[in-house]
């Protein structure tokens, strides 16, 4: 479970994120809406302690993020992340690109480590790709590879932000289509987007932020068909 | 018909300078790369202004003439007693400047990896250690390896100054040879003949592996 308790961050005298409070139980897929500088993406690098926080709390499994004695490196193998930018190792392979965290975080032989990454190249239907460098492959292919690298290390969560964001349109239905399988695994997942479409159908609750705050959560049917708080109104309006 | 009083045992004297110029080289560049490396990691690991004492120590080395640096290093060992040969004196001040110099290549090779690169790798559970080790140097020593090769190429020019503490090394051994045959022109071409010969390999190794690494890239 991800709790989060009022959670305050701020980059200099801009808040970004002003008391945050949100659970994710296991198995939930929670999608967070909401417009550019809202604090969307900014929750999701607090929530696998890229980023400290000011104030507030972030416990996984009972664990605190932002606590002295919390081993980051070890925490992060459980919650994986996926950036809009997919940063590829551009010095490897694709196939050794997912080996590499398993290989050197979990310790595992290289046998074992390969087993992994084929399983996960494959899920994302990347199979025909294990011997090619990231900058030979489309920006939806270095996507899903990415994915399967966060997998690779079998996190219990998985983080998505605007993983579709920098993608041409043509593309970005095929990464879409392996978070919708991915969620369908019953893998607990945040993400983070703008395909509302995809929000609707794959999420447990829909989250609406708005200038740091979390205006409004509720499942899909609720949020988009009958928005209770006016910012949530006024942004679907204006995306529909 | 050309005619010189060149003989065998003068060109082996040559070669011997040679090798004293590739020991100072090897010696200065292995330890300076050495030392650069950890103060480039110092430097872009603490910031500018924590790292301010070292970046001025390190602009002192690169901008003070290696000629005043090699005197001043050998007379402040002698002050110090410290009893080191002029070899030791030699190889102490030119790594300090290789240092100085590739200080600044490492900081620009680390510099150049994207900080989104690096915080997926630690992300995905790595340390600090191992997105440096697998991620961050692969990709810096790629970006750096052209400036590195230029540096290692001009310390060796420049060990000939090495001379002026009395080490018979290229440059040196061609000089006596000058003063005893009075045939400067053909033995200095034979000097700069043999710089170049030994330059080649590692001018065309970073050729070599720039080549080997840009498919991928």
């Amino acid at each position: 479970m991800i709790e989060i308790e009022n959670v305050r961050k701020s980059f200099g005298s801009l808040e970004v994120l002003k008391g945050i409070n949100l659970t994710v139980a296991k198995g939930e897929v929670v999608t967070i809406i909401g417009g550019s500088g809202s604090g969307k993406s900014t929750l999701l690098t607090c929530i696998n302690g890229l980023e400290p926080i000011d104030s507030g709390r972030i416990k996984i499994d009972g664990t605190e993020v932002h606590a002295r004695s919390t081993d980051l490196n070890k925490l992060r193998q459980k919650v994986g992340i996926v950036f809009q930018q997919w940063n590829a190792f551009p010095h490897l392979t694709v196939l050794e690109n997912v080996m590499l965290a398993p290989r050197k975080v979990l310790g595992l032989s290289q046998e074992k480590a390969e087993e992994i990454a084929v399983k996960q190249l494959t899920h994302v239907g990347l199979a025909e790709k294990l011997a090619v460098y990231p900058n030979r492959m489309s920006g939806g292919q270095q996507q899903r590879m990415a994915i399967a690298r966060a997998l690779a290390m079998s996190p219990t969560y998985m983080l998505f932000d605007e993983v579709t964001s920098a993608l041409d349109p043509m593309l970005v239905g095929e990464v879409l289509d392996t978070l919708r399988m991915l969620a369908s695994e019953g893998m607990t997942m945040i993400c983070v987007t703008h395909e509302m479409k995809f929000a609707r159908e794959v999420s447990d609750r829909v989250a609406f932020f708005h200038q740091g705050v979390m205006a409004e959560i509720a499942p899909p049917e609720q949020l988009f068909d009958a928005p209770q708080n006016a910012e949530t109104k006024k942004f679907l309006a204006a995306t529909h | 018909m050309f005619n010189t009083a060149l003989s065998w045992s003068d060109l082996a004297f040559l070669a011997q300078g040679a090798g004293m110029t590739l020991a100072v080289t090897a010696v200065s560049v292995a330890a300076g790369t050495v030392l650069g490396i950890l103060f480039g990691v110092i430097r872009f690991q603490v910031g500018p202004y924590w790292a301010a004492p070292l970046t001025f120590v390190l602009d002192v080395f690169r901008s003070v003439p290696l000629l005043i640096q090699l005197v001043l290093g050998n007379a402040l060992q002698a002050i110090m007693k410290l009893g080191w040969a002029p070899f030791t004196t030699s190889c102490v001040v030119l790594s300090l400047y290789t240092a100085a110099y590739c200080t600044e290549i490492v900081r620009g090779g680390i510099d150049s990896v994207p900080t989104n690169t690096r915080r997926a790798a630690r992300s995905l559970g790595m340390s600090w250690f191992q997105d440096m080790r697998y991620i961050v140097a692969p990709l810096a020593v790629r970006v750096s390896l052209p400036s590195w090769i230029g540096l290692t190429l001009g310390v060796m020019k420049d060990s000939a100054l090495v001379l002026w503490l009395g080490l018979i090394e290229l440059l040196r051994a061609s000089q006596i040879l000058v003063t005893r045959l009075q045939e400067p022109l053909f033995i200095l071409l034979i000097c700069g003949a043999i710089y170049f010969i030994i330059s080649l390999p590692i001018a065309r190794l970073g050729g070599y592996l720039e080549k080997r690494w840009s498919p991928n890239d």
